[in-house]
């Protein structure tokens, strides 16, 4: 005796044939089959074990809901873990094992908790594991011992490492109508509202449109409900204005009626299609939305409830009609409620026998009696399960008279022999979008449910989620829904007439029958009754301590069944009503979203990458390419068995020598135009912009508005009202927005217009003795002597027959041009300059040789502008114009901005000859067993060519009073100590005369 | 006094049914008077408290909390607790905060489950690399510790890590300090309530402040929804809701911004990641809890906000950032996702003094760092309230550096809450 | 969160960057009133309710805009272009008559 496939009925296609294994075991199904309805059939009663004290677990859903039957799915080495098997569709090939056991599911060695028992009640690990105070386990040591092994005995499936080789994609989406849920209720409103001609997105988590109308016995305009179902959704397949959504899970309700949803596109496919995704992220902005997204039943707190075998009412009536299996072939209900009668009578037309229908209630309606006698089933008025009997699967039941007026147990108990015991302890609106929404619901006592509360934003409830629980009432509020939704008025219609199962929607108001045993309250962390109560003795009654100190409902179902059972314990043990106990704000998700699907197109391939328009011929010329911020650059150009600092050495006394070139594309550059740009540049630097002639460049220093450094860079006049600035490659995107924002906000009668060029131009950097010669070699229409193009002068000429700018600028302490040219250029001009300069021995270098000769000239890049210094500690308070005020002018003179401990740009020289590190602190004294003392830090360091020894630059506390004495490094992460002189930043040719030629 | 907790009790208990368990803390009606009001039952407030209690010996205290107790960001963050900081201000006092923490779960009779698993920040570039080694060398100068990893150590640390070279940003190497970890932070707070409540303390919930009292300049005392108390002393550790209740008190304008920031956890899984990680091209941090679900978060939603809820790009970008490190986490399932509200000052540090007015103290400007603070901010707080003045601790730590220009901004992003 | 920028209609938060309190009154630039600069600077009324704030519609038209918005419910009930009658104020208004079409 055992559950089975029924010979007809079902909406499975048995003349399809799936193959697929669970734990290693081959089975079949049909199509049509989850995974869970097709191990039913098969007789499978073990699905999983609990969380904590690893009991064996049936199904006890056949829906999202499901805390018990979870499972891995496996493709190859890609894991999908911790899958309710009532959501997995099967398909030829599907490889899905058991979880959280040791070592089979049968058999499982943790089963052993269970006889911890009462010593592992609720939070009992916050009161104990604090090990010795002293000894060789004080402190966290004993925890963390223990911990080691709570952490392997804890969780549920396990995460690969593999990659998913699966695509996802997201689709923004527009519509007037979202309707969630197409039930009665849901396929109603769609209908309305697309007959409005609305723009209609109809989505549900099921593969098949139609909710309770799948396993309704119920007949709608006199066809079963199912093929009611069929017939609208056939004919809002056909229409332009709706999107079905099928296995579509609304899981998120964010502001201004954006909703998130997840598409399983092809997880029930043993292929995807050509160019499907696996998973579709809808992000919806909906109009309006229509929540008809039904009720959960509740299950019955009582011992042994847990057992597999033991079932909700509403999932055995699902089984059975909708998927053609029998739970069980001798069933017994246990209900407070009229739905289950439903159950009842659908059971035994599939084929079952009903032995006994246990209800709480003395008195039942003639309605039920006569449901009880069409299943043939004894009826047991006023009576509770006390206890259930079997191992993996049920084999039992004790009956015991009860009065629901005191939850006292009368007499004795009877015993009954079932293989399933279905029960149904009342109905739960599913709220969760709603209360996600932002508005908290209302308790009704009625129902003995939470209600959705009243819309803060544009969305209309309609059927079961609003606690109409009949279809007649679903399909009346859903079209009233969709009309609304769609802003089209309430006209009479004739509604489908529906022939339904009679039932009063009120349940008895009882959650939990109290007697010996382990009654559960949350399935999957295997929180109990008595758990409850203890967290009532302790102190934790508002519901958020309940759920936190219990676990209560944080399981992957996230209590999507144990909510109301869990806080109706509670408001007894309080002797409060239970809104008075609160109810909890339901977050995101509705139910867990695959984080690939949430990455999208970004899963691989997370930013951009930005290349400078020389790319590919750094590549070709045997560059290593360094990743700064989104920008790639060349690091060296190293020959065949070169180390990095022999390449960069050979770079930078190259250049010095005779000349270098690199490619400097990515400095920031933006257009400042219109009549005030100059006045504007006067604001936004620290020193004069509007004095500079026409054709010149200046070196510019921007302060933030606290007073401290910004950024700095050359900014060319082009024209009267035409410059052009340059940022560092870094703050490129942030002195753009700093700039925009003043103009828009601060002073929005300057007419000045900034426009970010940085991707217009190409730029190369020519330094050296002998740059000018090249210059002179390959640029026409411009002389480049020094009368022509004195330093900081800007010419504009010709290279290979491509326009070019050329400005006279050195960041390496050569006599330098920075040549600009169109993007589209930049290879064929940079070409033309390292074909040019061949005769004259010019290298390429790159960012490692330019740091290594700017750190040589003392300039300062990011890492001494690190958002901390002033321009006095970065020695620059030269450009500190007093003719006018700048942005950051008022504040940078305060008391800590000018203290004398402040860190100083300093320039470092190793005096062992052993190379320093950058990050590398510094001190009086060396202490190496115990560094202390730190006055500062090694920004940026090198071996100088130039110099013939290892240099630093360093922030050092009041460092311009340290010049000419002597301290340490100290760098105990890489346990590098020694001396150093501290010096000047400007290490070489300090007076500039090589750049000034 | 109550019970001890331990392994014994545990069974005594059970042995009984555990019937004979009491409640954690009582649930007193507030007294007419105190010494000190706390206003805010969170992590700061409740630590506060217990240090009044126990390092200074004041008992006559309450704390006032508006909803539940531990509802702020001591329940809702993402456990890590670290002293990895830059700048030595930070340093020394979340230092200190992570000395007491090692010895926490002994001191409060209760299980804090702080394990020290370690917090390793990825660095992605060279010069990322030399500012992690600029911070660890800091920690270092400081006693505290770090080291540097390379990537091949980082691997087998963390074997689901993507660390080729093929990956968008690949690891160049990481800031690991050992002694950091996470610590679960629900029972931080009820910690601090049942060994403050036993040391005499009245922790009162569902209690609201609604205006301070006063005599002149100097508060005496506060307004709540369960009547007027008076107080010596007004300390407010109240986070995100910092600006709100100093508007009580006539102060119309703070230093602080109230802002939404995000955490996540996946469902539970096998034992995936030993450490806290965070990745250094974004804002991605993650960490195990012992029931196994991955808890991470990134950055801040980016505008004022006291909804307690984000919004999708910051979701759909802690996604992405997860994905570039772990790969094989494509297929995990996001479960919960929540929302605190975080009290950004302007230059990512705290506020922890006396006054602005007399007889008030002030502790806010957590950032999103305050859970790791809980110790060392209430032990600074409590001495501050008691001693009239900082401890050297938080000497730094005052209101007026902003417009002084003392700032210690550890990230260096001057007065933009929104980039700490 | 969608926010409807007066040139470009409504668009995801995504689109835009924040740049804070609106309240805030930046001193005449020669102002010497410390006070003011640092109240400008450091301090905010972060209320729990309404709040003027600018946002700039990076990924958009990269106008700045003045939204009032409610901090407790993420309600946005104005949106302005900050340069008010400079410039752009003819074509926003047009603009958000079209904006309106769209929605």
């Amino acid at each position: 005796m055992s559950p089975r496939r029924t010979d007809t009925g079902g909406r499975i296609d048995r003349l399809k044939t799936i193959r697929f294994t669970f734990d290693g075991a081959p089975y079949t199904g049909h199509a049509g089959d989850t995974l869970a309805s097709a191990l039913l059939a098969k007789g499978v009663t073990l699905y999983g074990r609990s969380f904590k004290y690893h009991r064996p677990r049936g199904l006890l859903t056949a829906g999202v809901e499901e805390p018990n039957a979870l499972v891995t799915v496996l493709k190859g080495e890609v894991r999908e873990p911790n899958i309710p098997a009532t959501m997995v569709e099967i398909h030829d090939g599907l490889v899905a094992i058991s979880q959280n056991r040791f070592p089979s599911l049968a058999w499982d060695i943790n089963a052993v908790n269970q006889l911890g028992g009462k010593v592992l009640s609720a939070g009992f690990y916050y009161k104990t594991f604090m090990g010795p105070v002293f000894g060789p386990l004080k402190g966290t040591r004993f925890w963390m011992f223990c911990e080691h092994f709570i952490r392997r005995a804890a969780g549920l499936g396990s995460a690969g490492s593999a990659k998913d080789p699966a695509r996802y994609e997201r689709m923004n989406a527009f519509c007037d109508v979202l309707v969630v849920g197409s039930g009665p209720a849901g396929l109603m409103a769609a209908k309305a509202a697309a007959d409005q001609g609305a723009r209609v997105m109809l989505a549900d988590l099921e593969p098949r449109f139609g909710g309770s109308a799948n396993w309704s016995d119920e007949t709608i305009d006199g066809a079963p409900a199912a093929d009611w179902a069929r017939r609208i959704v056939a004919q809002l397949e056909g229409r332009d204005n709706v999107r079905l959504l099928p296995r579509t899970t609304v899981w998120g309700y964010y502001d201004n009626n954006t909703l998130a949803a997840l598409e399983r596109v092809s997880d029930h496919k043993e292929q995807p299609g050509k160019g499907e995704p696996r998973h579709r992220y809808w992000a919806i902005r909906a109009k309006s939305v229509v929540l008809a997204t039904g009720a959960f039943e509740r299950p019955l707190v009582f011992p042994g409830n847990d057992r597999p075998g033991v079932m909700l009412a509403h999932a055995a009536e699902r089984y059975a009609n909708e998927f053609g299996v029998l739970p069980g072939e001798r069933i017994a209900l246990f209900t407070n409620n009229d739905s289950a009668y439903r159950a009842a009578v659908a059971l035994k037309k599939a084929g079952a026998a009903v032995v006994a229908i246990a209800d709480v209630r003395p008195e039942l309606s003639p309605e039920m009696r006569k449901l009880a006698a069409e299943a043939e089933a004894e009826i047991f008025a006023g009576h509770a399960v006390v206890a259930t009997e079997g191992g993996k699967a049920l084999s039992g039941l004790k009956l015991q008279r009860f009065d629901m007026t005191n939850g006292a147990l009368i007499g004795d108990a009877r015993s009954i022999h079932a293989d399933c015991l279905l029960m149904s302890g009342g109905w739960s609106p599913t709220i969760h979008l709603a209360s996600q929404a932002g508005a908290k619901a209302e308790w009704n006592a009625a129902r003995q449910a939470f209600l959705p509360p009243k819309p803060t934003q544009q969305w209309i409830g309609a059927g079961a989620f609003t606690g109409s629980f009949s279809t007649t009432e679903a399909i009346a509020e859903g079209r009233a829904a969709g009309l609304a939704a769609a802003g089209g008025q309430s006209t009479p219609a004739v509604l489908p007439v529906v022939e339904a199962v009679p039932g009063d929607p009120d349940p008895a108001p009882v959650f939990e029958i109290r007697a010996k045993g382990k009654s559960f309250v949350d399935f999957q962390h295997d929180v109990t009754a008595e758990d409850v109560r203890l967290a009532h003795r302790e102190g934790f009654v508002s519901v958020e301590h309940l759920k936190r100190y219990t676990t209560l409902g944080m399981a992957t179902d996230q209590g999507k069944s144990s909510n109301v059972p869990g806080l109706a314990i509670m408001a007894e043990a309080l002797g409060k009503p239970i809104p008075e106990v609160g109810t909890t704000r339901f977050r995101p998700p509705f139910a867990p979203v695959s984080i690939g699907s949430l990455a999208a197109e970004r899963f691989g391939d997370l930013k951009p990458e930005r290349l400078t328009p020389m790319h590919d011929w750094h590549l070709a010329n045997g560059a290593t390419m360094y990743s700064a911020g989104l920008w790639y650059r060349p690091m060296i150009y190293g020959h065949a068995g070169e180390t990095v600092e022999q390449a960069y050495v050979r770079e930078a006394k190259a250049t010095r020598e005779s000349a270098g070139i690199v490619d400097v594309s990515t400095l920031g550059k933006i257009a400042v135009q219109g009549p005030d740009a100059a006045a504007f540049l006067d604001r936004v630097y620290t020193n004069m912009f509007s004095t500079l002639a026409v054709g010149k460049a200046r070196y510019g220093l921007m302060l933030r508005e606290d007073g401290l450094a910004f950024d700095d860079g050359t900014t060319w006049r082009l024209g009267e009202q035409d410059f052009l600035m340059t940022t560092t490659t870094a703050n490129a995107g942030k002195v753009m927005q700093h700039l925009e924002y003043f103009l828009d906000v601060i002073w929005p009668e300057l007419k000045v217009h900034v426009t970010s060029v940085t991707d217009e131009w190409a730029g190369a950097a020519i330094g050296g003795p002998k740059a000018r010669q090249i210059l002179a070699a390959c640029v026409t229409g411009t002389a480049v002597d020094n009368a022509t193009l004195p330093f900081m002068g800007i010419v504009r000429g010709e290279i290979a027959g491509v326009p070019v700018m050329i400005c006279r600028l050195s960041f390496s302490g050569e006599m330098a041009f920075e040549v600009y040219s169109g993007a589209g250029h930049g290879t064929h001009v940079w070409e033309a300059l390292v074909e040019a300069g061949k005769p004259f021995g010019l290298v390429t270098y790159g960012l490692e040789a330019l740091g290594t000769m700017r750190i040589e000239k003392g300039h300062v890049t990011g890492a001494e502008i690190d958002g901390r210094t002033t321009a006095r500690d970065l020695h620059l308070d030269w450009m500190l114009s007093k003719k006018k005020p700048f942005i950051g002018s008022a504040m940078m003179d305060r008391e800590g901005l000018i203290a004398s401990d402040r860190l100083e740009l300093v320039g470092l020289i190793s005096l062992d000859n052993k190379p320093l590190n950058g990050g590398a602190h510094i001190v009086e004294e060396v202490d190496e067993a115990n560094p202390h003392g730190s006055i500062g830090h090694i920004t940026a360091c090198c071996y100088s060519p130039a110099l013939g020894k290892h240099i630093a630059l360093a922030l050092v506390k009041g460092g311009k009073a340290r010049q000419g004495t002597r301290a340490h490094v100290s760098d105990p992460l890489r346990n590098r100590f020694g001396p150093i002189e501290i010096v000047s930043n400007h290490f070489f040719d300090p007076d500039g005369s090589r750049m000034h030629g | 006094m109550m019970a001890e907790y331990s392994a014994f009790s545990l069974l005594a208990n059970a042995l009984k049914g555990n019937r004979d368990w009491k409640p954690a803390w009582r649930k007193p009606d507030p007294k007419a008077s105190y010494d000190v009001i706390i206003i805010g039952g969170g992590g700061h407030g409740l630590a506060t408290a217990y240090y009044l209690a126990k390092e200074h010996g004041i008992t006559n205290v309450a704390v006032l909390e508006k909803g539940w107790l531990g509802s702020g960001n001591v329940g809702r963050n993402t456990t890590a607790v670290r002293s990895n900081y830059l700048l030595p201000a930070n340093t020394r006092f979340y230092e200190h905060s992570m000395k007491l923490w090692e010895n926490l779960s002994h001191e409060l009779n209760y299980n804090v489950m702080f394990s020290q698993r370690g917090c390793l920040n990825l660095a992605h570039t060279p010069a990322q690399f030399d500012d992690y080694a600029r911070r660890g060398n800091a920690m270092r100068h400081l006693g505290v510790d770090a080291e540097l990893m390379t990537p091949a150590q980082i691997k087998r640390l963390i074997p689901a890590l993507d660390i080729s070279d093929s990956a968008r940003f690949p690891v160049v190497g990481g800031l690991m300090q050992r002694r950091a970890g996470t610590a679960r932070h629900d029972a931080v707070a009820w910690g601090y309530a049942r060994g403050a409540d036993r040391r005499g303390v009245d922790i009162i919930e569902n209690c609201e402040v609604t205006g301070f009292l006063r005599d002149g300049d100097r508060i005496t005392g506060v307004s709540t929804s369960r009547g007027d108390i008076r107080a010596k002393k007004v300390a407010v550790a109240v986070a995100g809701s910092t600006g709100r209740v100093m508007q009580l008190a006539g102060i119309d304008t703070m230093p602080i911004e109230s802002h939404v920031l995000q955490a996540f956890v996946t469902e539970s899984l096998k034992p995936f990641i030993d450490t806290v990680v965070t990745f250094g091209m974004g804002h991605f941090y993650m960490s195990q809890s012992d029931k196994g679900g991955l808890i991470y978060g990134g950055d801040i939603d980016g505008y004022n906000s006291y909804a307690q809820r984000g919004n999708l790009p910051v979701v759909d970008e802690v996604m992405s950032e997860m994905l570039a490190l772990f790969p094989g986490l494509a297929r995990v399932r996001m479960l919960r996702s929540w929302g605190g509200v975080c009290d950004m000052s302007m230059d990512g540090s705290p506020i922890i003094t006396a006054g602005p007015l007399p007889g008030m103290y002030l502790n806010c400007g957590w950032c999103y760092g305050g859970f790791k603070a809980t110790p060392a901010s209430g032990w600074c707080f409590a001495w501050t309230i008691a001693k009239d003045q900082p401890h050297d601790l938080n000497a730094p730590f005052t209101l007026d550096r902003f417009h002084r220009g003392l700032v210690i901004d550890d990230k260096g992003q001057g007065a933009n809450p929104r980039l700490h | 969160m969608l926010i409807t920028c007066p040139y470009c209609g409504p668009r995801d938060v995504i689109e835009f960057t924040y740049q804070g309190d609106g309240n805030r009154e930046r001193p005449d630039p020669a102002s010497q009133n410390f006070e003011a600069w640092n109240a400008y600077v450091y301090d905010r009324l972060n209320p729990a309710g309404d709040h003027n704030e600018i946002w700039q519609h990076s990924g958009g038209c990269r106008a700045h805009l003045k939204v009032v918005r409610n901090t407790l419910t993420h309600e946005i009930s104005s949106v302005v272009f900050t340069r008010g009658d400079h410039g752009r104020g003819d074509h926003g208004s047009a603009a958000r008559g079209k904006a309106e079409d769209k929605s």
